[in-house]
């Protein structure tokens, strides 16, 4: 309950910032302009409208994810609200968690919201809405999922602007992670280490890029689809464990 | 696992050590501070700036760690949930989420605690009512002034009816209505039971609320006891005679024994050494007449007290890394 009403106080925190309404307005006018796009395009214009659409939902939800989450705890401690919660029999775990569910509150309104919009879109230029498109958008918020707990873990350490810069690096790579080890195949041994390294320990987001199998009508088990949603699942617990870690022996000062 | 089974706070050698600025240079802003506050008493922490106070509070509301030493709340170490369960904080120049109003501000520290409901609806109204910003329950914070939200700070530590009560210079800010408003509100929480432990540099307001003090300067502390017993290490006999209608050949005898003699106009204000110099003086006065206006023993306070010390207080401890 503790938990719920942190994750209430931080919806109706997220709520109140610009930022989050300039990211939503720029992604709908990204969605909305592949109806222009679309018709300049011969041939093939829904694959382009989809392809348009998720890859917007995916990047400004990505981007709220991360410059609201780092803002997260590092605003609570700055302005000191932090003290009269820690105060309270409330364990900093507790806190973190409540902040972070926040987030995924206001990033699932959001989501909604984009994909309100493309399915406009959609209707718009009668293109054929398939279920797997949800199914798409669900792993794409999986990933946001991952994001925001990346984005968190780094704020419960180092300044806003480090923790902006390296989640969004890991946002980069970690849509790369297939050709880390491409990468490293081709360099010496060290590098062959390192990349592999990475490959390993960086979220292979790729994974919740379902893109691919939207445009070409390509159907995707159920199986894999729980496996994904577990991968992400299991390293968002795994970074939020770590966060924990860190923010319990923080000084607040 | 309490230390003394009457003892509400109980610490340990508590220290400190802070490192400042780019080579890591240690500051050590509390140093081993033991010192015990005892259940149902008003205490007061005292210190000039920078003394020390809000760190060691900071390490019993758990918001950071001791370097070394220990402390236990209720019997429970501090940091701990169990410690925390049955305390209100008001911490120094408090910043509150400004976008709530009044009322879901308090709400929203009763859920903290578990509390909700109607129960949690009647006690919110009642605190605001208790600090005066009953008017003020729909107001967002932002709005409000230093003031306004030192008392809605107030009603946020006495949310979960708390039986120990910590409060950080919880004066400061508030008008002179204010704070006898706020002084008179720490009585009313020790006739009902609680314990408080506040913190001030306003000497004034600890003497007259506290029943034990703590000094602290430097991060050492320097004093502990009852108000009165302190007192008494730097207490005089003197007393302040004022008196009217003394023919000046009284006023020649007076000189003779007196400490001072100040005229004030009609009146002659004389300051006198022993008890033994007030009875004689005040024979005199009543043999030529005279008429006495006042009599005024000079208590020694707790602000010579805070002086002497803080003159004789050692710079802080300073490692360089
Ligand atoms: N976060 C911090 N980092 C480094 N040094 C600190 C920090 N907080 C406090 N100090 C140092 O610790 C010492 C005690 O500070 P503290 O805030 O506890 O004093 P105080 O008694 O509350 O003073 P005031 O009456 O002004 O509130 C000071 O020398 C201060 O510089
Ligand atoms: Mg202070």
């Amino acid at each position: 309950m503790k938990i719920l009403s942190i994750a209430f106080n931080t919806f109706r925190e997220n709520l109140r910032d610009k930022l989050l309404y300039n990211l939503l307005i720029f992604a709908l006018l990204m969605i909305g302009s592949s109806i222009i796009i679309s018709k300049l395009t011969l041939g093939d214009f829904d694959r382009l409208m989809i392809d348009i659409g998720l890859a917007s939902v995916n990047l400004f939800g990505v981007l709220i994810a991360i410059f609201i989450g780092i803002g997260l705890v590092s605003k609570e401690i700055d302005k000191k609200t932090i003290y009269t919660i820690v105060s309270k029999p409330v364990a900093r775990y507790q806190f973190l968690l409540g902040k972070y569910l926040g987030l995924l509150v206001t990033l699932l309104i959001n989501t909604t919201i984009m994909t309100g919009g493309l399915l406009v879109v959609l209707w718009a230029r009668n293109v054929t809405v398939e279920g797997l498109l949800f199914q798409a958008v669900g792993m794409i918020f999986v990933e946001f999922m991952v994001m925001t707990a990346v984005a968190m873990l780094f704020s419960t350490f180092t300044s806003t602007t480090l923790s902006a810069i390296f989640t969004l690096a890991i946002y980069v790579i970690g849509h790369l992670t297939p050709d880390l080890k491409t990468f490293g195949e081709k360099m010496d041994e060290l590098g062959r280490l390192v990349m592999n390294g990475l490959y390993y320990t960086l979220p292979n987001l790729e994974r919740f890029n379902l893109k691919g199998h939207v445009i070409h009508h390509q159907a995707i088990s159920g199986t894999d689809l729980v496996l994904i949603a577990c991968y992400g699942l299991a390293y968002t617990a795994m970074l939020l464990f770590l966060a924990a870690l860190i923010f319990e022996r923080r000084d607040f000062r | 696992m309490g230390v003394g089974g009457d003892d509400v706070i109980c610490l340990n050698r508590l220290s400190k050590t802070f490192r400042v600025g780019f080579w890591g240079k240690k500051v050590t802003a509390v140093d081993q501070v033991s010192l015990a506050v005892r259940r149902g008493e008003v205490f007061g922490f005292l210190g000039p700036n920078g003394a020390g106070k809000t760190t060691t509070l900071k390490m019993l509301m758990g918001l950071i760690y001791p370097t070394s030493g220990t402390a236990t709340i209720f019997g429970y170490p501090i940091g701990t949930p169990q410690a925390k369960a049955r305390l209100g904080f008001l911490p120094e120049s408090p910043y509150f989420y400004d976008y709530l109003t009044g009322r879901e501000f308090l709400r929203f520290y009763g859920h903290l605690f578990g509390l909700r409901g109607a129960w949690l609806e009647r006690r919110v109204d009642e605190l605001l009512e208790v600090v005066g910003m009953a008017h003020a329950r729909d107001l967002q914070l932002r709005k409000f002034s230093k003031g306004m939200l030192q008392r809605v700070g107030i009603a946020q530590a006495l949310i979960n009816d708390p039986e120990l009560v910590v409060l950080d210079e919880p004066m400061s800010g508030l008008d002179p209505i204010g704070r006898k408003e706020v002084r008179d509100l720490i009585l009313r929480l020790k006739e009902s039971g609680k314990t408080v432990l506040f913190s001030s540099h306003i000497l004034h307001d600890a003497e007259l609320l506290c029943d034990r003090v703590a000094m602290i300067m430097k991060g050492r502390l320097v004093a502990c006891g009852h108000v009165s017993d302190l007192l008494a290490g730097g207490a005089t006999q003197e007393a302040e005679l004022l008196v009217e209608r003394l023919l000046p050949e009284a006023l020649e005898r007076m000189r003779s024994f007196a400490k001072k003699v100040v005229l004030q106009g009609e009146q002659v204000m004389v300051v006198l050494a022993s008890q033994q110099d007030v009875d004689r003086a005040i024979d005199l006065v009543r043999s030529v007449k005279g008429k006495v206006v006042s009599l005024t023993p000079q208590k020694a306070s707790l602000e010579d007290l805070f002086i002497r010390e803080a003159k004789g207080a050692r710079e802080p401890v300073e490692v360089a890394a």
